[in-house]
């Protein structure tokens, strides 16, 4: 059978997702999402420069990219919602990435005040994708508001630590019927591979392929990671035992 | 409670009895640590870290680097009046000067900001002097709503005001506070601040509480370097920060660095902070706060701003005019301070380019 990333009734053709902020230029962001061929990619409306004079992002976005601009700035969801009607005014399309953060130390997200925002945006006929803490509650919350996806945080955003929420996103991937794309935190693509070996079904990377020295190689890197992770999980991989299998079973006896 | 009670915590407290037991241990795992408390700071602070700063110089890049990524936010300061109450010794604006005073009117307003705008700015800096009388805040107001068609935040670095005020100005469409303290140190604060209402310490500390309290988006708070020993003074800072960071944990929090520069009065630095010093400041409260944006302005030059690059600036202004009417108008007045980096917006961006950095012009969008 055909593995076909489905997300809103459109084909998504790569699992990798990548992030647009923290490049050192546009020229080689353009170049990470070539490398990687990541078809879905997010760009924070609060970056979005489209008067005369200055370089705008958009412009380097390949045209068969699915934008999906994000909510990135807003602190609660009455904020969220403008931005994300902003972003389809200004003609980038109705995907979001829905980003509600109220605490800017550790960026992590509020998941009450997403949880509101995926209502109404979803209403407005928005396909959203919740950025959240994985907490098993709220992922049933987001998918009965109308998320088109969940997005848990492997780690706290730009922290490169990879899968330290393991516990929690394993429950997501077993009880939520939506695509599961593990967002922040993947700082190597070994661990882009673990999360799809688990059986998440995309991940989005920006922070470890921007401010990589390489972010054209690293972006590829990532791509081959989620790649190989996907087929080692579609090949079902033999449990890994915590002990030796003893020689002499110890019911061997019964015949 | 508020900052002040920390400040007179440490009322007393012998900071050189402190610092001279600092090791080199000490230091080395301070800069390993994830989360610093108060005494980690002034560890890094301290005289003895001086011979670690290459060390710290490597964390705070790699913190930087995680959390803000290779770019530098770039924003333009515009003076609308040097009108000035106050009688503070360093600056340009005190009332005792005899020069010449100005604030510009819409239509200046309005020149200066096309002018600002072609250069690709998008965040806006608004500044006065501290006169309710020339500059109230109905006069702010009328030259937010100019600016809103150039510039996609705006944020002032006016008097304190109070919280109904700052709330009148973020519905206008303010997003964002500097207000500097300049010295933590109460009694020399005293003797700079003569009179007007700035001579009331507690008044003006108080400030960043009222704008936070109505949800102002982001703030930035800083000392004035060379007033008084940097290392308590960076200390300090780092504190009100934190003490910030805590009680208003939505709001985006900068810290400032301005080194005091020549200024009309003459007033030379009572301590002044090396290129060296400066540097040890940035790294010490990098590696304190992760998260926290870093300012450095066009009072440093070009060169050593550029040096600055990837190890902890997380912003920085550019093309900058102290004069009020100092980018468009042919009668401007005398600037607040000597700019170091005259280089134009053109020439900052080009400079943080050829650092492997991207100069982003727009962060953010006003709601």
């Amino acid at each position: 059978m055909e593995d076909v990333l489905l997300i809103a009734g459109k084909q998504i053709k790569s699992r990798f997702f990548l992030g647009t902020g923290k490049f050192s230029s546009y020229a080689l962001m353009k170049k990470a999402i070539e490398s990687s061929s990541a078809h879905i990619v997010t760009v924070a409306l609060r970056r979005v420069n489209q008067g005369a004079g200055n370089e705008n992002i958009l412009d380097f976005i390949p045209g068969d990219s699915i934008l999906m601009p994000n909510t990135s700035g807003a602190r609660n969801a009455d904020e969220a919602i403008r931005l994300a009607r902003l972003a389809r005014a200004a003609g980038c399309g109705d995907w979001v990435k829905l980003e509600i953060i109220n605490d800017q130390k550790f960026l992590l997200p509020d998941n009450a005040e997403t949880i509101r925002a995926t209502e109404v945006l979803a209403k407005e006929g928005f396909i959203v994708m919740p950025y959240c803490n994985p907490d098993l509650m709220d992922a049933r919350r987001l998918k009965d508001a109308g998320a088109a996806s969940v997005m848990p945080l492997g780690s706290p955003i730009g922290t490169n630590q990879g899968l330290r929420t393991k516990e929690l996103l394993f429950i997501l991937i077993e009880e939520i019927d939506l695509p599961i794309v593990v967002d922040a935190g993947l700082g190597r693509p070994s661990q882009a591979a673990e999360a799809m070996e688990m059986g998440c079904d995309a991940v989005l990377v920006n922070t470890a392929v921007a401010t990589a020295d390489d972010p054209e190689l690293m972006a590829r890197a990532f791509a081959l990671a989620v790649e190989a992770g996907r087929s080692a999980w579609r090949a079902r991989p033999a449990q890994i035992g915590k002990y030796a299998k003893a020689s002499s079973p110890l019911t061997g006896f019964l015949r | 409670m508020g900052f002040e009670y920390t400040l007179k915590e440490f009322q007393g407290y012998d900071f050189n009895a402190f610092f001279r037991q600092v090791s080199d241990a000490d230091i080395l795992r301070v800069i390993d640590k994830h989360q610093l408390d108060n005494f980690d700071l002034l560890i890094l602070l301290s005289q003895r870290a001086e011979n670690h700063l290459e060390a710290m110089a490597r964390k705070s890049r790699e913190l930087t680097l995680n959390n803000f990524g290779k770019v530098i936010y770039l924003y333009a300061p515009l003076y609308l009046a040097n009108y000035c109450d106050n009688e503070c010794l360093y600056c340009g604006f005190n009332r005792v000067h005899s020069i010449e005073r100005k604030k510009l009117s819409l239509e200046e307003v309005e020149r200066e900001a096309q002018v600002i705008h072609r250069t690709g700015m998008r965040h806006i800096l608004i500044l006065t002097g501290e006169s309710r009388e020339h500059t109230p805040v109905s006069y702010l107001k009328e030259c937010v709503f100019v600016l809103k068609k150039y510039f996609c935040s705006i944020s002032i670095e006016v008097y304190p005001l109070e919280a109904h005020e700052y709330s009148e100005l973020i519905e206008a469409g303010v997003d964002g506070l500097t207000l500097y303290q300049e010295t933590y140190d109460r009694a020399l604060y005293k003797q700079l601040h003569r009179s007007g209402p700035k001579s009331d310490f507690t008044y003006r500390l108080s400030a960043p509480d009222k704008a936070c309290g109505v949800k102002m988006r982001s703030l930035s708070i800083g000392a004035l370097l060379g007033l008084s020993d940097f290392r308590l003074e960076a200390f300090f800072l780092g504190l009100h920060a934190f003490y910030l960071e805590r009680a208003y944990p939505e709001v985006e929090l900068s810290v400032s660095l301005p080194r005091l520069q020549r200024a009309i009065g003459d007033f030379a630095a009572i301590c002044p902070v090396s290129d060296y010093n400066l540097v040890q400041v940035m790294l010490a409260l990098r590696i304190f706060f992760p998260r926290v944006g870093i300012n450095i302005s066009t009072r440093e030059n070009r060169e050593f701003r550029s040096h600055l690059i990837g190890l902890g600036v997380t912003r920085m202004s550019a093309g900058s005019r102290t004069e009020v009417g100092g980018y468009a108008s042919l009668d401007k007045t005398q600037g607040q301070f000597d700019v170091a980096d005259t280089s134009g917006v053109e020439e900052v961006k080009e400079m943080i380019s050829l650092k492997g950095y991207q100069p982003v012009m727009k962060d953010w969008q006003a709601l």
